[in-house]
This record gives C-alpha cells, structure tokens and sequence, in this order.
C-alpha cells in the first residue's frame, strides 16, 4: 500500500510496527499523494464519512431510551423529546443527519458520473460504493420506521408489500418479512434490529471503499492518470485535511441551520400521529431521498415490473463502468457527455419532484417520460457516446497541460468552475 | 472560493424545493405573528399561560395531552408558572391512583410529577362522546398537521355557513380550512368564552391566537432551548470557518496551486 518504506524512529515503535504495521497504515495515510486540482465536490467523501460517524453516534444514545414496542415506541420518541437531557437535540441531529448524509451521497455519486470516477481502474470503488448507497437507503427506510407513526406504519406497509409482486412466492415472503399477517409490533422489532446493524455494514465497506481507493488513487477534475507523487500531487495532510475540513465546516452550518430552526421541514407532518392501522393517510410518500424511486415505481402500471424497473434503476448504476464506453473519464474534455449529464441532472431531480405529487394525470405522464430518459440515457446514450463523440484533447498532467497540446490552460480552469 | 459560494446556492435551492413541496395543495392559511418564529423566536410568556387557560378550560374536556406532566408547567422555557401556582393547577385535579395495599384504586390530588389528566378512560368512550370522531391527542398536534400552527389557528377561526348546494350532516360543521372542510367538532371559542386571569380581552382571535401558542410549546417543549443553543453553534461553527479558511490559504500558499 504504501509507497515508501516507513521506519518508526523509536525503537518502542519499530517494535510495535513490526508485529502490527499501525504506524505505517498512520504514514500512508499522511502522505498519501493526492492529485493537488480537487475541487470542493472531492470533499463529500470526507462529508460523508462525518455523517456515517454522527449517525452512529447519535443513534446509539437514541437506542439507550428507545423502546422498540409497537405500544410503546411512539411515547418513547416523546420522552426523548422531551424528558432525555437534550434528547431533543440527539433526535433532530440524527434524522436530519439521515437527510445530510443522502444530500452528500448524491452530491459524490454526481460528482463521479461527471468526472467519471467509476471508469478503470477504479470499478471496484464504485461498486462497494453502491452496495453503501443501497445500504443506506435500506437502513433510513428502516429507521423511518422506528418512530411509529402514521408514515412509519404506511410506509412500512407500501414498501414491504412491494415483494408480493414476486410471482407465487411473493406473499409468503411479506409474511415472513413482517413477522405475522401485517405490519405488527414483530416488524418493528426486527427493523430495529436491522437498522441496528446495517450502519456497521456501512462502516466495513467503507473501510473497503477507502482502501480500494488507495490502490489507484483519486482521479481528479482533469480526469487523466498521474504520477504519485509529482508535481501534480499533494500529501493528504495536511493540504487535503485542512481542505476537507473547511468544507465539512460548511457543510455543518447548513447541518445545523435544518437541527436548530427547521427540524421538522423534511420530515412529513403525519409521523408525530400515532400509526394506527384503521386510518390510511390522504398520500403515503416516502423521504425526500426516496421520491426518484418512488416515481419510477409508480410509473410502470404494472406491479411486478414496477418493482423490476425501480431495482433496475439502481442496479443499472453497478454496471456503468461497462457502459460507459468512453476512454475518456472527465466530462471537462466530453462536450456532448456534459449536456447529457446535466439532461440526466435534471430528469432525476424531475423524478424527485413527480414522486411526491400523487400518480395521477400530467404528473404520471412525466414521470413514465423521465423513466424512460433515466433508462435511455444509461443504457443507449451512454454507450453509444463513447463511440460517436469527438473529445477534446487530454492534456498529459496536472501541472504542464501544453506539454499535451492543450491549447490554452486557462480555459480548462474556467470549464472546471462552471461544473 | 467562487466554486464553495456555487456549492451552497446548491444547498439553497435544495431547501427552497423541499419547502415547495411541503407548501403545495394548499388553502391559504390565516397568518398572525407568532412571537416564537425565527432566530431568536421566544414564547410569550403571558401567552402561553392565557393559552394554557384555554386549553384547560375549553379543549380539555375533550382532548387529552398526554405526553404533559403539571411539572412541565413550571418549567423554564414554558409557561413559567411558579412552582406554588404549577402545585396548586395539579391539585385540582382529582386523578386515580393505586392499587394501595388494600389493592383497591383510590382517588387523589395530582401532584407535579403527574401526566395531565385524560378526558376519557379510552380511545373507545372518546369516539363515543364525539359522535365517532376521536378527540386528537394535543400534546404534538402542532407538529402533526401540515401548516402547522398557522393550521390550527385558522381552523379555529374558520368556522363559517356552509355555501349554498352543501348540505352537513347532523353534528358536522363547516370549517374553511378544514380538509375537507367538514368538522365533527362544534366551533369551540366565540368572544369571551374564558375570563383571562390577567384580564386580557378574551376576543375569538386573541384565544385561536393564545391556545396554539400554548400548542406549539406542547409539541416543541424546548423550542427556546434550541433556538438559543443554534445561534451559537452557529456563530461557532461560522467563526471557526473563518479561521479555518485563512489556515488553508496559508498552508496552500507553500505550493502553486489555487485552493
């Protein structure tokens, strides 16, 4: 892993190294050479390991005065609210924490399609990292959950009917998934427990996703491979610590702008009603994260191959590295891959916004067309793009673009600020 | 530091489209100005004991609080009452305890460490008193409606005569901003319903106004608490950016490179 050999300077230390190697693992760390051109959007990997941390954190205090009880989980939340010294803080930390921590993750999946992160050699980083995304979204659907309310119920039920649609076996497995003949009090423990579990998952691939990023090294906004270290490369510490930080930092006071003075903007009105199985809401919608899905969900009539199309869509992001044909990886020097990544940009947030408005007449229709582009463009566009489009040309590094024929340096910086 | 500006206009129209989302299918909802929104937004004090005046003396006898302890009354942040006064509100009421060491239930004053009394001893008799409708639970009605405060205020002052062609059912209401616009509850203020205690003028609007007041502190209890604590995590964090900034740019500053 690491690049040079490092010697502890104590002979304690050398000692210590020798039988487990933790000093040279802190070393490489330090000096890891990083392409010194990361912009602001390379800092979300940092972001986002601050948020799987807070998440831990502030959930397992949440677990020490939650009770999962289908009777007694509502009025538990309640006296974390209330009675818990600064329950109520804990609480609101962590289910906006959910939120943040999904507004980062897209911001780093869009980051890596437009300066196309996932291409060689680094398809395994990109494959771990969307086992996490699928993660996550399985434990904040889970966590959701816990509160007991009225979405927490509904949502509950909607989702987990969703695998009824399996053709003869399908029921059985909802029964078994709930533990009985509904959403009852053995689901909710068993999510508990799951959403228990799962953020440690996250953890030990992201652990995977960091070292499998440490083989080949950041990309980064100019997309070409470089020599480490060079001219073209910084140690991690302290130039990237200190970038990173000052990112978090921002990323932070928009974090507690949501805790402090609009806890409850993302959340829906309905969960502090108490789930009661004998009353539906007027619309079930899932967290704001989900409502992509959602949409492509609803937009295929039938059951079964809306449910196909909705895990389609996201196993389709595993297999980008493939069809994504083009040697180039940043979209800096791909003209036509830009517009269609700022096209997909916007079907996606269009999905977003259909998957919360009720599946019925314009919105419905909208939804079925941005299915079908998020499709097209992943597996038709993509594809035959690499083929047909006329790149512009790669300067050789980071610090002397001319040297690639690049015309005029000044205009890849200008095109890098734009995105 | 033009590309971290583009990254939080980002975070701004992200929030604004979450906001939107919330707002849609509306009604325009009566707006009064609630002392308690904002950055530094704070209860009114003598609000939020007329409120509780309200709530007692009207809404209790159908809705419960539950999640409400007496002792919660005396708590800062709150309506403040003083710890005599908060003694002396949970000792009228007569609440059932037990079983003693006869094993028979007994009835007693409430004291501080006691949850508000219920209405009804269960959801079921609630129903049945109500005509089928159940009573909600106040204690985190504020937060449990879409609207929210502005929601609540304008239901209890949009009462109204049905418009022609609409005809309601026996016990069933018009209300403007009801969804739906029918109500099983009968309008419950009307103007000097309650005889405030500070001897303020107990006008529809001044009650809709002092009762949810007393709502959104049921639902937010420490509402105070954290809009005092966020403004100076706030400051913090914004301080420590500051600072943390001029350190990059002088430890960026050894090599030719822009951060």
């Amino acid at each position: 892993m690491s690049d040079h050999e490092y010697v502890p300077k104590s002979k304690f230390g050398k000692w210590f190294n020798d039988r487990l190697p933790l000093l040279s693992l802190a070393s490489h760390l330090t000096d890891y050479p990083t392409p010194k051109n990361l912009n602001y959007w390379w800092t979300f990997g940092g972001i986002l390991t601050f948020c799987l941390i807070t998440q831990i954190v502030t959930g397992l205090t949440l677990a020490m005065h939650y009770i999962a009880h289908a009777d007694l989980a509502f009025e538990s939340v309640e006296h974390i609210m209330r009675d818990v010294n600064y329950g109520w803080l804990i609480r609101y930390i962590h289910s906006n924490g959910a939120s943040m921590f999904f507004l980062a993750v897209y911001i780093h999946i869009f980051r890596s399609l437009f300066y196309g992160s996932y291409k060689s050699p680094r398809e395994i980083i990109w494959i771990i990292g969307i086992i996490i995304y699928l993660l996550m979204m399985a434990a904040a659907f889970m966590g959701y959950v816990l509160p007991w309310g009225q979405m927490s119920f509904w949502g509950a039920t909607v989702i987990t009917n969703l695998f009824s649609a399996i053709p003869f076996v399908g029921e059985g497995i909802v029964n078994w998934l709930w533990g009985g003949y509904s959403v009852d009090n053995p689901t909710l423990t068993r999510f508990f427990t799951l959403h228990y579990l799962i953020p440690f998952l996250i953890l030990g691939l992201v652990v995977l996703h960091i070292w499998a990023l440490h083989v080949p090294g950041n990309n980064n906004p100019v997309g070409i491979d470089i020599k480490k270290p060079s001219k073209d490369t910084v140690p991690f510490h302290p130039y990237i610590v200190i970038k990173d930080g000052f990112a978090l930092l921002m990323f932070m006071i928009v974090f507690a702008f949501f805790v402090f003075y609009s806890p409850n903007i993302l959340g829906h009105a309905d969960n502090y009603i108490e789930a009661n199985p004998m009353v539906t809401p007027a619309h079930i919608v899932p967290e704001w994260y989900l409502l992509p899905f959602y949409a492509i969900l609803r937009s295929v009539p039938d059951k079964l191959l809306g449910v196909i199309a909705m895990l389609s869509a996201i196993f389709i992001l595993a297999a980008l590295p493939w069809l994504d044909t083009s040697k180039i990886r940043s979209a800096v020097f791909r003209p036509l891959y830009k517009q269609f990544y700022w096209i997909i940009v916007a079907d996606v947030l269009i999905l977003g916004y259909v998957g919360a408005m009720p599946a019925e007449g314009l919105y419905l229709l909208v939804a079925r067309v941005a299915t079908a582009y998020y499709f097209i463009h992943f597996l038709i566009i993509l594809p035959v793009l690499g083929y047909k489009e006329k790149t512009i040309p790669v300067p050789l590094s980071i610090t002397e673009p001319v040297l690639g024929g690049f015309p005029n340096p000044s205009t890849v910086k200008k095109k890098e600020s734009i995105n | 530091m033009k590309r971290i500006f583009r990254i939080n206009y980002l975070f701004i129209f992200l929030s604004i489209g979450c906001f939107q989302v919330n707002a849609a299918e509306k009604v325009e909802l009566l707006k009064t100005d609630w002392s308690f929104k904002g950055l530094f937004g704070k209860f009114d004090r003598a609000s939020l004991q007329r409120g509780y005046q309200v709530y007692t003396e009207v809404c209790a006898s159908c809705h419960s609080m539950k999640y409400l302890s007496y002792r919660n009354l005396s708590e800062k942040g709150g309506p403040e009452f003083s710890l005599e006064q908060a003694k002396a509100i949970a000792a009228s009421f007569e609440i059932t305890d037990g079983p003693n060491d006869d094993g028979e239930m007994f009835e007693r004053p409430a004291k501080l460490s006691d949850k508000f009394l219920m209405p009804y001893a269960n959801d079921k008799e609630a129903q049945a008193a109500n005509g089928g409708a159940y009573p909600p639970d106040m204690s985190v009605l504020a937060k449990a409606r879409s609207g929210g405060v502005d929601y609540i205020y304008s239901v209890l002052l949009g009462y109204e005569d049905p418009p022609s062609g609409v005809t309601l059912d026996e016990g069933v209401y018009y209300n403007k901003y009801m969804y739906g616009n029918n109500i099983k509850m009968a309008q419950p203020l009307s103007d000097g319903l309650v005889e405030y205690i500070d001897g303020t003028e107990a006008t529809e609007e001044q009650m809709a106004k002092d009762v949810t007041t007393f709502l959104m502190w049921a639902a937010e209890p420490h509402l105070e608490a954290r809009h005092k604590m966020g403004f100076k995590a706030i400051l913090y964090l914004i301080i420590l950016t500051v600072l943390v900034y001029f350190s990059m740019k002088k430890i960026w500053s050894r090599i030719e490179s822009e951060v």
